[in-house]
């Protein structure tokens, strides 16, 4: 592995020639070494080569949680979309003038009892599943799982084949068809790729809650619990132990990290 | 004898400098950059940024380790260059701070197509109207040529003259 610098302008003729000799491997490795003892200074994390502070420092996914979302459905209300304009908002998408192709991260669903006549309204998205049919079908690992039970894809490598599209029982996912300006910092989305419902990841890695949840409490339906579904003290974790609850589709045994209660 | 000796040396070791000067007017002038300069020296990062942002976009996006300093989000905190109205730029202007070294060594930045090009919070629909940043395609036709030469012209523009002025001196 080998590096040749162009000449810098401003340097004088003997340290550009000393810019022009090659990086080795070794180097390399020396440099990153040293990235992590220079940039320890107070307040500054980084990463480096083999090992980061950040990484030993625990600031990273945790496979001892399992993140989760329970929906009353009673408590959604039908005229209500704020749960989507929050997401909207949050992660840059909506906007597109084609709702056949445009992206939808998280939609309302009607839901009608023949019989009855009855109708009332979910949010859907990403359900997050403990066994993802997108992960398994992805041929480039992009779509992936993270420890802590959040389903993303990996847009470095999704390559758009639209498999795990077809894979989901739920259709949650969408693809991008425009090219796109003005992403959120958080929330990066091109052309040529998949996405779906993050559980606003970088949020919930900030210690926050999705932008759904915070906006459907907002609103004062507070239709929508987030939790640590792995932690038997939490909210979220309680009400499904004292309620009944579903999973949708349980019939494939995805074991979904969103539960819907009261409904139908 | 020595003394012409000396003499040539020095004039050769001239011309060597001005020949060095004259090329380097053919880089890439690097915007400058705000902030406290990287501690393992701009060298460092030119040559190594793309491993250093590549090995933290893994960490973040896959394992959820957000404190890492090769983020792209970081870049713009020092290196978001604005134009002659204090505006910040994208990706699509020339003066942009990724592509002023990634035209020059014609590597194409596909970064862009689903991260801003600019630090988070500028609008950057605002900036370009219409069109698209993310789309660096291939000139075509006449116009696309058109654009080729008058990019070209202006990266060379200072070699040419000095060339001209040569060619003008020994006639």
């Amino acid at each position: 592995m080998t590096f040749r610098m162009p000449n810098d302008v401003k340097q004088p003729p003997a340290q550009r020639a000393a810019n022009r000799a090659e990086m080795t491997r070794r180097d390399i490795l020396r440099s990153g070494a040293a990235v992590a003892s220079l940039t320890l200074a107070p307040g500054v994390t980084l990463m480096a080569f083999g090992g980061s502070p950040a990484e030993a420092a625990g600031a990273k996914a945790d496979a001892g949680k399992r993140w989760g979302l329970l929906i009353d459905i009673s408590k959604c209300k039908d005229d209500c979309t704020a749960c989507i304009s929050a997401c909207k908002t949050e992660n840059g998408w909506g906007g597109g003038d084609n709702p056949e192709t445009d992206a939808q991260w998280i939609r309302k669903v009607t839901l009608k009892n023949t019989a009855t006549g009855h109708t009332e309204t979910m949010p859907m998205m990403c359900q997050h599943c403990e066994k993802p049919p997108c992960v398994d079908v992805c041929p480039t690992g992009a779509s992936m799982k993270r420890v802590d039970g959040i389903v993303l894809v990996d847009k470095h490598r999704c390559i758009g084949c639209r498999y795990c599209m077809m894979a989901c029982p739920y259709k949650a996912r969408s693809f991008v068809h425009e090219p796109v300006i003005n992403q959120k910092a958080d929330a990066p989305r091109g052309v040529g790729t998949v996405e779906s419902c993050t559980l606003c990841v970088h949020r919930v890695d900030a210690g926050g809650t999705p932008a759904c949840v915070e906006a459907c409490a907002a609103e004062g339906h507070g239709a929508i619990i987030f939790g640590d579904l792995k932690d038997p003290t939490s909210d979220i974790s309680k009400r499904l132990a004292d309620y009944p609850s579903v999973a949708l589709r349980p019939d494939l045994d995805l074991n979904p990290g969103v539960r819907f209660t009261n409904l139908g | 004898m020595a003394r012409l000796a000396v003499i040539l040396a020095l004039l050769l070791s001239l011309a060597g400098i001005a020949q060095a000067e004259e090329r380097s007017s053919l880089l890439p002038a690097v915007p400058q950059a705000s902030g406290e300069p990287h501690p393992e020296g701009s060298e460092f990062w030119r040559k190594l940024h793309m491993e250093l942002m590549r090995h933290g976009r893994d960490m973040t996006v896959r394992d959820g380790v957000r404190p890492i300093e090769a983020s792209l989000k970081g870049c713009f905190d020092c290196h978001a260059v604005k134009d002659d109205h204090g505006q910040y730029v994208t990706v699509k202007s020339e003066t942009h701070f990724c592509r002023v070294c990634h035209d020059y060594a014609a590597v194409k930045v596909d970064c862009f197509m689903c991260h801003r090009s600019t630090p988070d919070g500028v609008d950057e629909h605002a900036i370009e109207g219409e069109g698209h940043a993310g789309l660096m395609t291939t000139p075509e036709g006449e116009e696309g040529q058109a654009a080729v030469a008058g990019y070209l012209d202006r990266l060379t523009r200072p070699a040419r003259r000095a060339m001209t002025t040569t060619a003008e001196a020994e006639q």
